[in-house]
């Protein structure tokens, strides 16, 4: 009793903080003074037609290099975990005791539909991460529909194996990419991860925004390995 | 609009705060955090909203020149934008806790892990 009134208090507390903040934010205020900048000048200085994809992937660029560390770090976690903690032996015992337990197969329906959706759900993540800076979309959605892709024919087909090495192998050489575009920017134009180095192309067209979409390229590719790792990792374990 | 945005992602931070702290299992705490990860995604997106603004790309119906007063701030948008894959990972890992957890005890229940009592 004693303890609830304590959580009861605790969470007053937090909406009294958080009330006036709250009330004080309103769509009247209009946009901040940064944000006024990057709406003015956004299209002329980096040529992308999203300006959100600016935002994220060159005036923030460097909060997105974290980002992805952040996601790496996850990833690295639930393998390290869920996976690596099995020894050999173990695991081809386990895998025997699974069959008696009897894992069902997934039924007619899913695995027709996985393998109908599965090549156009590639494609789809892709599309969404090519035209990251031209319409809404980026490297991180489209790596996590590329990741869907993957989680559905790992529902419907219980045995399937993904090539472990392929994945690790396009997680890091997207990742030490990402980095070396950065680093480019920095020898050939303004800083680190400006993506001017590249022509500017013709404004809202596919090869526009310098090396924006090369980027986002770089970071779905990893989201999207990333995830799958994940993904494989629980279903592994389980 | 603002205060209707506001006041759904609070009451969902508050919601996720309540699990946390009253809930004894670790999978529900987890469904917690998971509910204040969105609530806190759904003030930020709020916070930038302008009245009557569009999403801040430009295409034909929205010119460069002008554009200031017609667009939403772009800036919350790309935080949560990354926010919510860094989000689902960290979910993730903390399911992978629960699911050592539950492997090398049995149990998920937090009275349970009696290692943290003093």
């Amino acid at each position: 009793m004693m303890k609830r009134l304590i959580i009861i208090l605790a969470l007053v507390a937090i909406a009294l903080g958080f009330f006036p903040l709250a009330m004080r934010i309103s769509g009247d205020s209009g946009l901040t003074a940064l944000a006024t900048h990057y709406v003015e000048a956004g299209a002329e200085e980096l040529g992308a037609a999203n300006l959100v994809t600016s935002v994220v992937v060159s005036y923030r660029g460097l909060d997105t290099l974290g980002e992805v560390m952040v996601l790496f770090t996850a990833t690295t976690g639930v393998t390290a975990l869920l996976v690596s903690g099995k020894s050999r032996s173990h695991k081809k015992e386990q895998e025997s005791e699974h069959d008696s337990v009897g894992r069902r197969e997934g039924s007619e329906l899913l695995a027709t539909g996985a393998a109908f959706l599965f090549p156009i759900l590639i494609l789809f993540g892709i599309y969404i991460f090519l035209n990251g800076h031209l319409t809404p979309g980026g490297g991180f959605q489209g790596g996590v529909v590329l990741a869907s892709a993957f989680l559905l024919l790992l529902f419907s087909d219980c045995r399937l194996e993904l090539n472990h090495a392929l994945l690790k192998r396009a997680e890091a050489i997207s990742g030490a990419a990402y980095v070396a575009v950065g680093l480019l920017g920095l020898w050939l134009a303004g800083g680190f991860l400006d993506p001017r180095f590249l022509p500017a192309g013709e404004f809202g067209q596919l090869f526009s925004a310098g090396a924006i979409p090369i980027i986002y390229i770089l970071i779905g590719i990893k989201v999207g390995s990333e995830l799958t790792g994940i993904v494989d990792a629980m279903r592994r374990c389980s | 609009m603002t205060q209707i945005v506001l006041a759904i992602g609070f009451l969902l931070v508050c919601m996720g705060f309540w699990g946390l702290m009253t809930r004894r299992e670790v999978f529900r705490m987890i469904i917690g955090f998971s509910l204040l990860d969105t609530g806190v995604h759904v003030i930020m997106v709020g916070i930038g909203y302008v009245r009557a603004g569009t999403a801040p790309i430009f295409d034909e119906a929205l010119a460069v020149a002008g554009a200031v007063g017609k667009v939403v701030d772009p800036v919350p948008s790309a935080l949560v934008l990354t926010a919510i894959v860094i989000g689902l990972a960290v979910t993730a890992l903390m399911l992978s806790f629960a699911i050592r957890l539950h492997a090398s005890r049995g149990s998920l229940a937090v009275d349970d892990m009696k290692e943290l009592k003093w």
